[in-house]
C-alpha cells in the first residue's frame, strides 16, 4: 500500500482548506469591515473540514479506487463475496479450477452477527433503561439526584478500561469464579463468548439509553399526567396514553444513541470474546491495519455508513420534529 | 332559591404541607347546578380546595363527601369531576379531536358514539372544522375551548375550572366568562371556579367563596359579599373601598373622620372601635358647604367610565369615583348616605393579608 500517496492527498488536503479558509477570512472582513458573525463558525467549519469531510472523502476514494489507484468496483464485490478476488483467478485459470469457486460468506456473515448484536444489545438497553430513567424522573423521589449522579460515574472512566474491568470479574481467576470457588460450586466458563461480549457492550451503552429517556422523562409536564387520570385513566393507562408517547422522542433517541455504537463495536469482542467473536468494527480494523488492504477497509467502512444512514432515516420517522436531542 | 341537593361537601378540611397549613378547617358545600367561585389573593389556598376535591391532593385531616358518600381518599380516575387545569394542560401528542375524545376513548364508548360527541363538543364551542388540527396550532383561546370540550364531553356532575381564563387578554376573557356562563346553564353542570379576579367572580357566581391565609372568610351572594363585607380584607380584596378605622358611639351612629354619620347597622353596642368601609361611588360630592364634612381636592385621574378623585379631609383620604370632574385643588363638601356606611368589627391582627 502506498504510504505516499496519503501524505499527498493529505497534503493537497490541508492546503486547500487552509486557503480556503484565508480566502473566507479575508473576504468577511473586507465585506463588512469587521468580523462577521459566521466568522465565528469557521473554527469549528475547518474542524469539520478537516476530520469529517477530508476523511469521508478519502475512504471514498480508496473504496472506488484498486491498490494501483484505477476507478473500479471490485470492493464492494469482495465485501458482498469474500472470496471475489481467488475466485476470480480460478476462473482465468481455466475451466477445470471452476469447481474450486464458492461463494464466500465471512464479510456478510460478520455483518448480520454484528447487526444481530446491536438489536440485541439496543433492545437489552431499551428494556433495562427506560424502567430505569422512569425511576429517575420520579418527582416523589428523594435521592434521585443522587442515582443520576451513581449513573454518571462509571461514564468518567475510560472506556477500555471498564471493558478491561469486565475480564477481572468474568476471567476464570476473576471475582465471579473466586466466590463460586469459595462456595463449592463449580467454575463457570464466562469469558470468550457471546454473552460476554453483549454484556461488555450494554454496559458500555446503558447510560445513554437511560440519559435521553430520563430527560425527556423529567421535562415532561406533571399537568398532563394529572389531566389524563382526571379524564378517567387509571395509572397504566396513563403511562400508555401519555407519557410512552411525550417519552418518544427520548427513547428515539436512546436507541440511536446506543445502536449506531453498537454496530461499530470494535475492541470489546476482542476482549471479551477473546478473538472467537468478531464484529463489523473489528473486521474494518482488521483489514485496515494487519492486512493493509485500504481499499476493502474504506468499502466495508463506507458499507457502515450507508447502514448507519439508514436506520437514522428510519428513526427520523419516529421522531420528526427531532424533540429529543437532535442527534437523529 | 330553591333548597337543592348538597352534591359536595367539605367537611373540616385541614392541607399541611412540610408542616405550614395551607389549608385550616374548610367547611364548605357545593349545591348541584351551583356556580361557586374561590376567590382569594395567590397562596389563600384556593387552589389546594380545588386539587382536593380533584383528588390530586389528599387532606391532612377532614373529609369530602361526594352525594353523601366518602371519596376523601378515592384517586381522580374514579371521581366524576373533571378540571379545567390552569394552561389547559392539553395533550401536545394528539389532536384538537383526539383531545376531545380522550376521556370517552378511556371509557370505552363505541367510536362511533365517540365520533358524533366529539362533532358536537366542537360545535358546543365553536370550533367546528379544527378537529384535525395540532393543538399548538391554536390561540390561547382556542386551546381553552379546546380544554373546556374534553372536560364537558364526559358529562361531568362537577367541573372543576383553575383560573381557566388567566392566561386570556382582557377582551376574550369577558367574552369567555359569558360563553362558561352560558355554558353551565344550558348544560346545568355544578362549575366550582377558581379566580384572584374579583370581577370575574362577581360577574359568574351564584356563590362566592373569599378565602385568605388558608381559610374562608366569607361565603354568600356576589351581592352579599360586594356590599356586606364581613371584614376589612374582604371589603378591599372585593372592589375598591376606603376603610377607616371609627367609633360605634350607639346604634346607627358612628364617628370617624371627625364627623357623627348616621348609619343603619345597630348591636355592636357603645362606643365601640369598628372598621368603617365605603365605597369609592357611594360618596356624592356637593357644594363646599353643603356636605357632611368638606375636603380638598388632591389628585384627579381618568378612568375611562368615571374619574377617580382623591380627597384629603384632615388627616384621611377618600378615594371617590364620579362621572363629574372637580378641579384639583378645589375645596368640596362630601356627602354619605347611612345605607352606604357599612360598619364591621375590626379583624384580629393575625389576620392582615400578609401573604404574596
Amino acid at each position: 500500500m502506498s504510504g505516499d500517496s496519503v501524505s499527498v492527498w493529505m497534503i493537497i488536503g490541508i492546503a486547500v482548506i487552509v486557503l480556503g479558509f484565508a480566502a473566507l477570512v479575508f473576504l468577511s472582513v473586507r465585506r463588512s469591515h469587521g468580523f462577521k458573525r459566521s466568522f465565528f463558525a469557521s473554527p469549528y467549519t475547518l474542524w469539520m473540514i478537516l476530520f469529517t469531510i477530508v476523511p469521508v472523502l478519502l475512504i471514498s476514494y480508496y473504496a472506488f479506487t484498486d491498490s494501483s489507484g484505477a476507478l473500479t468496483l471490485d470492493n464492494f464485490r469482495n465485501f458482498w463475496d469474500s472470496n471475489y478476488t481467488v475466485n476470480q483467478l480460478y476462473s482465468k485459470m481455466g475451466p477445470e479450477y471452476e469447481v474450486l469457486i464458492t461463494r464466500g460468506y465471512v464479510n456478510i456473515n460478520i455483518l448480520v452477527y454484528s447487526l444481530w448484536m446491536a438489536l440485541l444489545c439496543t433492545a437489552i438497553c431499551l428494556v433495562f433503561g427506560y424502567p430505569a430513567a422512569y425511576f429517575m424522573a420520579d418527582r416523589k423521589l428523594k435521592y434521585g439526584a443522587i442515582i443520576v449522579v451513581l449513573f454518571i460515574i462509571p461514564m468518567w472512566m475510560n472506556f477500555l478500561l471498564r471493558t478491561i474491568a469486565w475480564m477481572s470479574i468474568l476471567e476464570d481467576s476473576g471475582l465471579i469464579n473466586t466466590v463460586f470457588r469459595l462456595l463449592g460450586l463449580p467454575q463457570a466458563q464466562l469469558m470468550y463468548n457471546n454473552t460476554a461480549v453483549l454484556l461488555g457492550m450494554i454496559y458500555n451503552f446503558l447510560p445513554f439509553m437511560v440519559f435521553p429517556i430520563y430527560t425527556s422523562l423529567s421535562k415532561m409536564d406533571n399537568r398532563l399526567l394529572e389531566a389524563a387520570q382526571d379524564l378517567g385513566a387509571n395509572p397504566t393507562r396513563t403511562f400508555w396514553t401519555v407519557t410512552a408517547p411525550l417519552s418518544l422522542p427520548g427513547v428515539v433517541s436512546g436507541i440511536t444513541m446506543v445502536f449506531m455504537p453498537s454496530v461499530t463495536t470494535f475492541f470489546i469482542p476482542r476482549i471479551l470474546g477473546g478473538g472467537n467473536t468478531m464484529m463489523f468494527g473489528d473486521l474494518i480494523e482488521n483489514r485496515f491495519l494487519f492486512q493493509g488492504n485500504w481499499n476493502l477497509g474504506s468499502a466495508l467502512s463506507l458499507v457502515m455508513m450507508a447502514l448507519i444512514l439508514l436506520s437514522l432515516g428510519i428513526l427520523r420517522r419516529a421522531d420528526p420534529k427531532s424533540e429529543g436531542s437532535g442527534i437523529v | 332559591m330553591a333548597e337543592k341537593v348538597r352534591l359536595i361537601d367539605l367537611k373540616n378540611i385541614s392541607k399541611e404541607y412540610n408542616n405550614t397549613l395551607v389549608l385550616e378547617n374548610i367547611n364548605l358545600y357545593i349545591r348541584e347546578n351551583e356556580f361557586v367561585t374561590l376567590l382569594g389573593p395567590s397562596g389563600c389556598g384556593k387552589t389546594t380546595t380545588l386539587r382536593i376535591i380533584g383528588g390530586f391532593e389528599h387532606p391532612s385531616e377532614g373529609v369530602v363527601l361526594f352525594e353523601g358518600k366518602d371519596i376523601t381518599h378515592l384517586p381522580p380516575y374514579k371521581r366524576k369531576v373533571n378540571t379545567i387545569f390552569q394552561k389547559y394542560a392539553l395533550f401536545p401528542h394528539l389532536n384538537v379531536q383526539d383531545n376531545i375524545a380522550f376521556g370517552q376513548r378511556i371509557a370505552k364508548v363505541p367510536a362511533a358514539e365517540i365520533k358524533k360527541r366529539v362533532e358536537k363538543m366542537l360545535e358546543l364551542v365553536d370550533l367546528r372544522g379544527y378537529g384535525k388540527r395540532r393543538v399548538e396550532q391554536l390561540s390561547g383561546g382556542q386551546q381553552q375551548r379546546v380544554a373546556i370540550a374534553r372536560a364537558l364531553i364526559n358529562e361531568p356532575q362537577v367541573l372543576l375550572l383553575d383560573e381557566p381564563l388567566g392566561a386570556l387578554d382582557l377582551k376574550l376573557r369577558k367574552d369567555m366568562q359569558l360563553e362558561l356562563k352560558r355554558m353551565q346553564q344550558t348544560l346545568g353542570i355544578t362549575f366550582l371556579y377558581v379566580t384572584h379576579d374579583q370581577e370575574e367572580a362577581l360577574t359568574m357566581s351564584d356563590t362566592v367563596v373569599v378565602m385568605n391565609n388558608g381559610k374562608i372568610l366569607q361565603i354568600g351572594t356576589p351581592k352579599d359579599v360586594y356590599d356586606e363585607p364581613v371584614n376589612s380584607f374582604v371589603a378591599d380584596f372585593i372592589g375598591e373601598s376606603n376603610i377607616y378605622p371609627g367609633m360605634m358611639l350607639e346604634d346607627k351612629l358612628v364617628r370617624f373622620a371627625g364627623y357623627d354619620f348616621p348609619c343603619v347597622d345597630k348591636g355592636f353596642g357603645h362606643n365601640q372601635p369598628v372598621d368603617i368601609v365605603i365605597r369609592p361611588e357611594d360618596i356624592s360630592i356637593v357644594d363646599k358647604d353643603a356636605g357632611q364634612i368638606t375636603g380638598t381636592v388632591e389628585s384627579v385621574l381618568f378612568k375611562g367610565v368615571h374619574y377617580e378623585m382623591m380627597i384629603g379631609v384632615g388627616e384621611l383620604k377618600f378615594k371617590i369615583h364620579s362621572t363629574v370632574m372637580q378641579e384639583p385643588g378645589s375645596r368640596v363638601g362630601l356627602e354619605i348616605i347611612p345605607f352606604n356606611i357599612h360598619i364591621m368589627r375590626p379583624m384580629p391582627a393575625v389576620d392582615e393579608g400578609t401573604d404574596g
